[in-house]
């Protein structure tokens, strides 16, 4: 045991150089920055008694804020499927003008500070905003409802779901579709057996991705979503409402359920997507 | 099932440059057609333009006297290897093959059974039985070029199109996968068309063979004919290692520039003047020197596929000539003589003249 312990760090005989410094900093970095703060979030609900958390579970408002997070990130990652291969599929093949332009601003949602999106989709949106107020007069209401969290969260979801098809997109082969064709396959049969099959497994990441995105977004929903208890609250601002009622045992035991929520999606889809993707790995 | 190009001409997308320049070939029923030419010829244009991959502006394609249909129809008349196979990869190579059964309407399609036995079929045909439930991924090379073939002949084509389809394999299987397709196609009755960019493979493979240059045909015609009679002096130095020596006709004679080359008589329809005489490494002969006179000095170059190879230095380059190897060849033990070209083929301005 020792032995193997010993070998290991040294490296047992690999040609790189600073093999152990190596290994040493991604242990440090990762134990400092993640493994640390996930125990210490799954430590402190307890530190005030069983009581406290068993009180906390039963907390109704809690459970109606979480299924808000992750039906609305569910739908929102779901939309955006179709929606991101569509815009993947432009940035790749179409030979659009202004596809550089697009091609920039796809990484927007990702860079702009979230509660800028907030306001601007709030403004867009909002009973008097520009989009907003036809849509109202037609009856549907967009702002401080669930709808809104759906459509803060695809905007912000959208470019996991490009970024992670693309590349994937520009290395399929072009002539898999002309044989497609010349096997007699029609248009749509070369789209759904050719095309979309093989980037399932990509469409499960981004699908994984933009999930995990909008179960944790926080600053680009909360201006747009109304925050009704019960009705519009998503779990990441129940935590912020918990601890400023200094309730820290109800926000870390909702830090906790999202977490190992998160946790158990990004397993999930991991395994969808090896399971999708058995024919790429060359034995 | 025959094919007719007439007057084919395509254009590169946006410029003036012609892909293929007033392409005409027809391809009789049951013939192994080669299609060869250095890379930009328009070898595999023409290909894609026969399958229905590309469009041409001019000119008409028939297909056993008609007109091509749409996509579906050619689809089950024609089957189409590309050059790198382009399997797809996500599906099994039994699911591969049998893509072409799969997408038929529901009320052509055969069953289940039946398909799967197509490709099992198929899959000993190939001699690949048991490759079916395999991923493309993890395949050699040589599978791969045998599913893809396979699955262009899954839905029973008549006219098979193989783009530069020995290009990836190493030079064994290259060899083997060769004749076994040679066989195939006779077994099978079928009609291909074959582009490569070697030679060698087309002259061992084909009854026929196209060579093209710059978008045109420049010869048709079988293997033998091709050898002995070139049309031009790139075809001459395409099908085959080359050697060309400058030189005058006068008189009846070509006279070769070079000292250490013999005169030779040429047939009297060769007009005098400047002219290049072309001939292939064994059709060089040797005689021995004049005391005196100007030599060429040889030196031993191996023996490879029972030739002798030796080198004579010229005046400024080297020429390669092959002598049969057995002991006494007329080159042994002779360290220096004359070149006799006699055997040469005359080129004026690029074209045949005698």
């Amino acid at each position: 045991m020792k032995q193997a312990v010993l070998s290991f760090f040294r490296g047992g005989g690999s040609a790189l150089p600073g093999y152990r410094l190596a290994l040493a900093a991604t242990l440090l970095w990762t134990g400092f920055f993640i493994v640390l703060p996930l125990c210490a979030l799954v430590i402190r609900p307890w530190q005030d008694g069983v009581g406290a958390m068993l009180a906390a579970t039963r907390d109704t408002r809690m459970f109606a804020a979480l299924w808000t997070s992750f039906s609305s990130a569910f739908l929102a990652a779901l939309f955006n499927l179709p929606l991101g291969l569509l815009l993947a599929w432009a940035l790749v093949r179409g030979d659009l003008p202004g596809r550089r332009v697009a091609d920039a601003l796809i990484d927007l949602p990702l860079a702009l500070p979230t509660a800028v999106s907030g306001i601007t989709l709030a403004t867009l949106y909002g009973p008097q905003g520009w989009i907003g107020a036809p849509l109202a007069r037609l009856g549907l209401v967009v702002a401080y409802s669930r709808t809104g969290i759906v459509l803060a969260l695809m905007f912000v979801g959208l470019p996991f779901v490009v970024r992670t098809v693309e590349p994937v997109l520009k290395n399929l082969p072009r002539d898999l579709e002309e044989a497609a064709l010349l096997l007699g396959a029609r248009p749509w049969q070369v789209v759904t057996r050719v095309i979309i099959a093989p980037l399932l497994p990509a469409l499960v990441t981004g699908f994984g991705l933009a999930f995990a995105r909008g179960v944790g977004e926080y600053g680009s929903v909360i201006f747009i979503a109304g925050n009704q208890p019960f009705k519009s609250e998503i779990a990441p601002l129940l935590i912020v409402v918990r601890l400023q009622e200094f309730d820290y045992a109800g926000a870390t035991a909702i830090a906790l359920i999202l977490l190992l929520t998160s946790l158990l999606a990004l397993v999930l889809v991991s395994a969808v997507r090896r399971r999708l993707s058995v024919w790429g790995d060359a034995g | 099932m025959s094919v007719q190009v007439e007057n084919l001409v395509r254009h590169a997308p946006g410029s003036t440059r012609r892909l293929l320049d007033d392409v005409s070939l027809t391809v009789p029923t049951g013939a192994f057609v080669a299609l060869v030419g250095p890379s930009g010829a328009g070898k595999t244009t023409l290909l894609r333009a026969i399958a229905g991959l590309d469009t041409f502006e001019h000119g008409t394609l028939l297909l056993d006297g008609q007109g091509m249909g749409s996509m579906r129809d050619r689809a089950r008349k024609i089957g189409f290897v590309f050059q790198n196979y382009a399997l797809f990869p996500h599906m099994t190579v039994a699911r591969n093959i049998a893509f072409g059964l799969d997408v038929l309407p529901r009320s052509e399609r055969p069953t289940r059974s039946a398909s799967a036995a197509r490709v099992q079929d198929l899959l000993e045909l190939m001699q690949i039985p048991d490759a079916g439930p395999s991923y493309p991924a993890r395949l050699s090379g040589g599978q791969r070029q045998r599913v893809a073939l396979a699955r262009a002949l899954a839905t029973g084509p008549k006219l098979l199109l193989l783009d530069e389809p020995f290009g990836a394999l190493d030079p064994i299987v290259r060899r083997s996968i060769r004749t076994w397709l040679k066989a195939l196609h006779e077994r099978l009755g079928l009609t291909t068309i074959l582009v490569t960019h070697d030679q060698d493979e087309a002259v061992e493979i084909a009854d026929r063979i196209v060579v093209m240059q710059g978008g045109r045909i420049v010869q048709d015609a079988t293997p033998e004919v091709l050898n002995q009679n070139p049309q031009t002096a790139f075809v001459m130095e395409f099908l085959g290692e080359a050697s060309s020596f400058s030189g005058t006709v006068r008189d009846g004679l070509m006279v070769p520039d070079e000292a250490g080359v013999l005169p030779f008589p040429v047939a009297a329809s060769v007009s005098p003047g400047p002219v290049t005489a072309m001939l292939r490494p064994y059709e060089i002969q040797v005689r021995p020197g004049v005391e005196g006179g100007p030599a060429v000095v040889f030196s031993a170059d191996g023996a490879r596929n029972g030739y002798r190879h030796y080198k004579a230095h010229l005046a400024d380059r080297l020429i390669p000539f092959w002598v049969p190897d057995y002991a006494g060849n007329p080159v042994e033990g002779q360290a220096s003589g004359l070149l006799d070209i006699s055997r040469a083929r005359l080129f004026r301005e690029g074209q045949r003249c005698g």
